[in-house]
């Protein structure tokens, strides 16, 4: 069953900005997926329309087979949405934001104590639950959302950045936990900046830029696709210009003692040792320069942008 | 189904009361004093000096009228601040996201505007006794249009939020509207003692009929027909309800 499928969506705003040119969507239920997109490609309207935070100018919306419009109410009732930027009132106890959110589902008040308390130790906010929602750091009120979100247990949610600004250590507990709802059943949808996050977590994935899907895959078919890596070798020796690899095009030295390599999809990582182990290069340590999903997310929205401007 | 709308409803009115009782100090002592200040000045001082009005002490006749302007303040700022603060630090979304139909959020913030008004005015009342004798001559009528002031001014407070877009735009109808209205809407006077002309110009002010219904309740003495007063506060409120909600539906200002 499909838990989200959006048909030729459009979104003019009033400005008369297109943020959305009628694109076309379908989510599998139990899937985790990642929207992705640069920043105004129309990722937060799609989620706006979706949540109801947004008027849409056209098209269809359905969560599990219901329509936005004619059966908002069960629509509505199965989703649950992290929106980007902060928006429970501040000077509420937090418990008390939680349960007053199950209350607007419907949720009765014995239950919704109990899912409160449930989801706030869960993401280790029950020690705070009588603070005021304005005196927890950045990564708590980022935790909260997600608890806020799933007290009424919805079948599809929605996360746009729900890791932004947030530690390492706290982001990783944040992977365990959406991993954890997911396998007991949750689909959820993910937009982030963090592409390793994506690459980590996602199965399925769409590429959202100024206003059209560019990409829609699988996770694994989309990094096929990636015809070379960058990676960055540290080496032993001091080296005065980039090296001339027979195999190898885009040498870039950036210092003494470092050189980028642009690694074709057709060579290996041994091809290029040996050619440069020929020269008595040796390479001390290496990295990719950045993660795959972050190479390709960048020749495709550079992609468009080129055709965009011809 | 409904047992849901129901349990949303609870939940947004008992949020709305618990905004204004956790800061009661700011949001019920206050218009008690002030009204105290009222029936020190006009209904002791100069009272006394203008004797009697409509057949009763002059601080007797202005004292439901004090009432009626408390409850019309205060249904109107709780509605008009609470969902005015909601929409500007966006927790109104939490309301929007969830299955809960506009008429179930319109609902709840009149109901919590409603309240804060009652009993604002139950404050004003207790305190009016200090320098009044109690009496009621109706107390339905009373009850009756208390309630319907409350929710009529609760909804004004709705749309004027819906529509503003600063705080500077909450203040401004309340300023010069709601407060020009209610001084010119009999409480301190009879409109019978003003030139036919004026007396023809002061019907067209709504809060006339609420503040003379009021009087009723509790003097048994007023200068429009009781029956009249009751059905402009209703065709008003029926008139405030479809439009707020009409607005709420289209999303203005709270949806783009």
């Amino acid at each position: 069953m499909l838990a989200l499928e959006i048909s030729n969506l459009h979104k003019t705003y009033a400005s008369g900005l297109q943020a959305l040119k009628g694109i076309d969507l379908q989510v599998e239920e139990g899937d985790f997926f990642a929207l992705l997109g640069p920043n105004g490609a129309g990722k937060s309207t799609c989620i706006g329309i979706i949540s109801g935070l947004v008027n849409k100018t056209s098209g269809d919306v359905k969560i599990f087979g219901h329509s936005i419009d004619e059966e908002f109410i069960l629509a509505k009732s199965m989703l649950g949405s992290v929106p980007q930027e902060f928006n429970f009132n501040t000077f509420e106890p937090v418990q008390e934001i939680i349960t007053n959110q199950a209350g607007f589902y419907g949720v009765p008040a014995r239950i919704a104590r109990q899912q409160t308390e449930h989801y706030l130790k869960q993401l280790g906010l029950w020690q705070h639950r009588r603070s005021q929602a304005r005196r927890l750091s950045g990564g708590m009120k980022r935790r909260l959302m997600i608890a806020r979100a799933m007290v009424h247990k919805p079948r599809l949610l929605i996360l746009d950045e729900p890791t932004a600004g947030v530690d390492i250590e706290l982001r990783r507990s944040m992977w365990d936990f959406l991993e954890q709802i997911n396998d007991q059943g949750t689909t959820i949808i993910l937009t982030t900046h963090y592409l390793e996050e994506a690459e980590r977590m996602c199965r399925n994935i769409a590429i959202i830029d100024e206003g059209n899907i560019i990409q829609n895959t699988s996770m694994k078919l989309l990094l096929k696709q990636l015809n070379s890596e960058t990676f960055v070798l540290y080496l032993r020796d001091d080296l005065e210009q980039a090296p001339k690899l027979a195999s190898f095009d885009n040498i870039v030295t950036l210092d003494h003692h470092s050189i980028e390599v642009e690694v074709p999809k057709r060579r290996s990582i041994n091809d290029l040792i040996s050619e440069l182990e020929a020269q008595n290069i040796v390479v001390e340590r290496m990295r990719n320069k950045v993660n795959r999903l972050e190479e390709l997310f960048v020749k495709l929205t550079t992609k468009t942008k080129k055709e965009g401007a011809a | 189904m409904l047992y849901r709308f129901w349990i949303a409803y609870l939940t947004i009115t008992r949020k709305e009361i618990m905004r204004f009782a956790r800061i009661w100090v700011q949001t019920i002592i206050p218009p008690v004093v002030m009204v105290a200040l009222y029936f020190i000045i006009f209904g002791n001082l100069i009272g006394q000096r203008i004797g009697e009005m409509d057949g009763m002490l002059y601080v007797d006749f202005i004292m439901p009228g004090l009432v009626m302007m408390s409850i019309i303040t205060n249904s109107y700022t709780n509605v008009v601040s609470s969902f005015y603060g909601a929409k500007y630090s966006r927790h109104i979304e939490e309301m929007q996201i969830a299955p809960v139909p506009d008429i179930v959020i319109l609902l709840g913030f009149v109901t919590g505007g409603m309240v804060r008004g009652i009993s604002v005015g139950i404050a004003v009342t207790l305190v009016s006794l200090l320098f009044t004798e109690f009496s009621i001559h109706n107390p339905l009528i009373v009850l009756l249009v208390a309630l319907l002031t409350s929710c009529l001014f609760a909804l004004a407070g709705l749309i004027n939020a819906i529509f503003a877009n600063s705080f500077d735009d909450i203040t401004i109808i309340p300023t010069f509207v709601l407060t020009p209205l209610t001084y010119l809407g009999g409480i301190f006077y009879s409109i019978k003692l003003l030139p036919e002309f004026w007396q023809q110009v002061s019907l067209g002010n709504p809060i006339l009929y609420m503040v003379n219904s009021f009087r009723y309740g509790f003097r048994g003495t007023s200068d429009i027909d009781l029956f009249t007063a009751i059905v402009v506060i209703l065709f008003f409120i029926a008139l405030l309800f479809s439009v707020s909600l009409t607005l709420l539906a289209r999303g203005t200002g709270i949806r783009q």
